[in-house]
């Protein structure tokens, strides 16, 4: 029992409720959000060490035990999600301090965002599939929220096709899940994994899995990525960045648990079904990028490729795959939350969405520009910055596993992501400026601060990837081997 | 335009006081039989919306003037504040304690804090009921 393991998700909901009692004090709204989410960050971090030294943690709620009972697991893999997740939040929160604008403020933005996080929080730590169900809910009920607030047109008509999807897919998922506990009668993760193992994964329930790979694919945006373009990219810019550096992870979350420990025994179907769709899905993300001519088209593509890039780690599924796959994962959040951050920035500046539009952004924002340069060499993994471990890792782990197409694929999608990202650099920040330094609107201070921040992470993930070795090693080795995960919590 | 409704404001006058008192009931009888927070808010949260529907929004606001987004926002409040109370007493978080207390004039009396968790689920329903039903109706 350790109850700090519910803190995670608990501090933002409380914290959310009393700041709708705070509506019109937005200064207090600004301080007490920003002060919980570094208390949640530190929290998460002090939680991933304990898991170093004592092991999988787990907390029954109300202490009814495993399998009878809800419980919160804390293994290294999900405590360094829920540490990257709240890092970004903290980050994101300084960017909208001064950007979000007061509109946005009155109604509820910050409750919303922490509703938001405490839904991936929950998302990430629980050990109960129904109740990965409603961590789903709630996260995406605040993104619901926060894909509509502002009220514009285009807003309303992507975030009903949004809704729409999302509800499908929901849907789905609880048909999935009557299928599991019609099939395993009990809807505990390790227990699932217990009875998968001893009924052998029949095709009855490989058949159940491939139901949970389709209805995590739409919400990880694998191959059913239709929604994704459209809907990212009508939201306020520092919405955008939440929702691409979090809900589409928390969707690769659910389909690593998925097949890593509940449905691990029929790889030949279940993994080559996802290599082909990450496969498919990194040839369309780089269609989708070379196509785009804005700069938000662009951004989107280029999350569908990563999310494409980390899921080969998956569908390989050897060791060292699964660790680069962590890395990517890692990378993947703190990045494309900077791409998109900078993205809206450039907007905001010029008033274009277009690339060549835009010229000669960095003779009046030096720092802006050379900032956008490192967030590209780090997405095509440039080393020493965080794209380049993971990419690596994933790499070596698909010639040990002898999947060369992926291989290939994998790596002919950086050139492309290089490409599309260096071809906004050249045309948008090269050339001649064409606003005067006088005429040029200044970037707030907190979004500065926000973007050097991000470049510190990238960079610190890059360099420091080997202070970061123990904990992905270890969450890696518990992914590999789920009789870890399980006895820690079946026997506990 | 005046709608006569006089047979309405009649019978809601006598009706709305057991439709309130069926939802207190159900409250409290969810502890060991079918009901609960839920279904007594449901019950109290609609036994309110038909006061909106028969008098007009400012009498009834006149009388209860309650934000009622505030509401839901205290019950979850409530909920969340008993779950995370037993994290002090070194328990698993959602725990629930109870215990039989003598009263003076009542007699022994069985307490537990499962009921300030429902407390709290009974106003967040109230709330959010009463909020989407006010917010539909708001816009002509």
């Amino acid at each position: 029992m350790n109850n700090l393991l519910v803190l995670p998700l608990i501090i933002p909901i409380i914290t959310a409720v009393v700041l709708v009692f705070l509506k019109d004090h937005i200064v207090l709204q600004r301080i007490i959000s920003f002060i919980t989410m570094l208390f949640v960050t530190v929290l998460s971090f002090i939680l991933l060490n304990i898991v170093q030294t004592e092991g999988i943690l787990r907390l029954d709620f109300s202490g009814w035990l495993p399998p009878f009972g809800i419980l919160f697991v804390a293994d290294s893999f999900a405590m360094i999600l829920v540490l990257t997740a709240s890092v970004v939040t903290t980050i994101c929160l300084l960017y909208a301090f001064s950007t979000i604008g007061n509109r946005h403020e009155k109604m509820f933005f910050y409750p919303f965002v922490l509703f938001l996080i405490a839904g991936v929080n929950g998302s990430f730590l629980t050990g109960d599939i129904f109740n990965l169900f409603v961590c789903f809910e709630v996260m995406l009920l605040a993104s619901y929220v926060l894909i509509a607030l502002g009220g514009e047109k285009r807003q309303l008509r992507e975030s009903l096709k949004y809704v729409l999807i999302n509800v499908v897919a929901s849907w789905m998922f609880l048909v999935a899940l009557a299928f599991l506990y019609g099939t395993v009668k009990t809807l505990n993760m390790a227990h699932i994994a217990v009875r998968v193992a001893e009924a052998g994964q029949d095709p009855l329930l490989t058949t159940v899995s491939i139901l949970f790979l389709i209805v995590f694919s739409l919400k990880a945006g694998l191959l059913l990525f239709f929604w994704l373009p459209g809907s990212y990219s009508v939201p306020p810019t520092v919405v955008q960045a939440l929702f691409a550096a979090l809900l589409t992870k928390v969707g690769i979350y659910a389909l690593i648990r998925t097949f890593t420990l509940m449905f691990p025994l029929q790889q030949d179907v279940t993994h080559t079904i996802i290599g082909i769709m990450a496969g498919v899905t990194i040839i369309a993300g780089c269609m989708g990028a070379l196509s785009g001519r804005d700069i938000y088209t662009i951004a989107t593509y280029n999350v569908i490729i990563g999310v494409g890039f980390i899921l080969i780690g998956l569908a390989v599924g050897t060791e060292t795959a699964m660790t680069g796959a962590i890395y990517y994962l890692i990378h993947d959040m703190l990045a494309k939350a900077l791409l998109f951050l900078l993205v809206g920035m450039m907007f905001y500046i010029t008033g274009e969405s277009v690339v060549k539009k835009m010229s000669g952004l960095i003779k009046n924002y030096p720092i802006f520009g050379w900032i956008f340069f490192i967030v590209m060499l780090a997405l095509a993994g440039i080393p020493p910055l965080s794209g380049f471990v993971g990419k690596v890792l994933i790499g070596q782990g698909a010639i040990e596993a002898g999947s060369y197409i992926l291989l290939a694929l994998g790596f002919a999608s950086s050139i492309i992501v290089l490409y599309s990202l260096l071809r906004i650099f050249l045309a948008s920040f090269f050339g001649e400026t064409t606003i005067s330094l006088e005429d040029s609107k200044p970037i707030p201070k907190g979004a500065y601060w926000s973007f050097i921040l991000f470049t510190i992470s990238i960079v610190f993930v890059g360099m420091g990837a080997e202070s970061l070795a123990v904990y992905v090693k270890d969450a890696a080795e518990t992914l590999m081997n789920p009789s870890i995960y399980i006895d820690a919590i079946l026997k506990g | 335009m005046k709608i006569n409704d006089v047979i309405l404001r009649t019978v809601v006058k006598g009706v709305i006081f057991i439709i309130l008192t069926l939802g207190v009931y159900l409250f409290f009888s969810g502890h060991n039989a079918p009901g609960g927070g839920f279904i007594g808010g449901l019950v109290l949260g609609s036994g309110l919306v038909l006061l909106y529907i028969t008098y007009d929004l400012e009498t009834v606001h006149k009388k209860m003037p309650f934000d009622f987004k505030k509401v839901a926002g205290l019950g979850v409040l409530l909920a969340t504040g008993s779950a995370i109370g037993s994290i002090f007493f070194d328990a698993p978080f959602l725990s629930q304690t109870d215990t039989y207390f003598t009263f003076p004039i009542l007699g022994e009396k069985h307490l537990t804090t499962v009921t300030v968790f429902e407390a709290g689920v009974a106003l967040t329903v109230i709330g959010t009921l009463v909020t989407i039903i006010l917010s539909i109706s708001e816009d002509e």
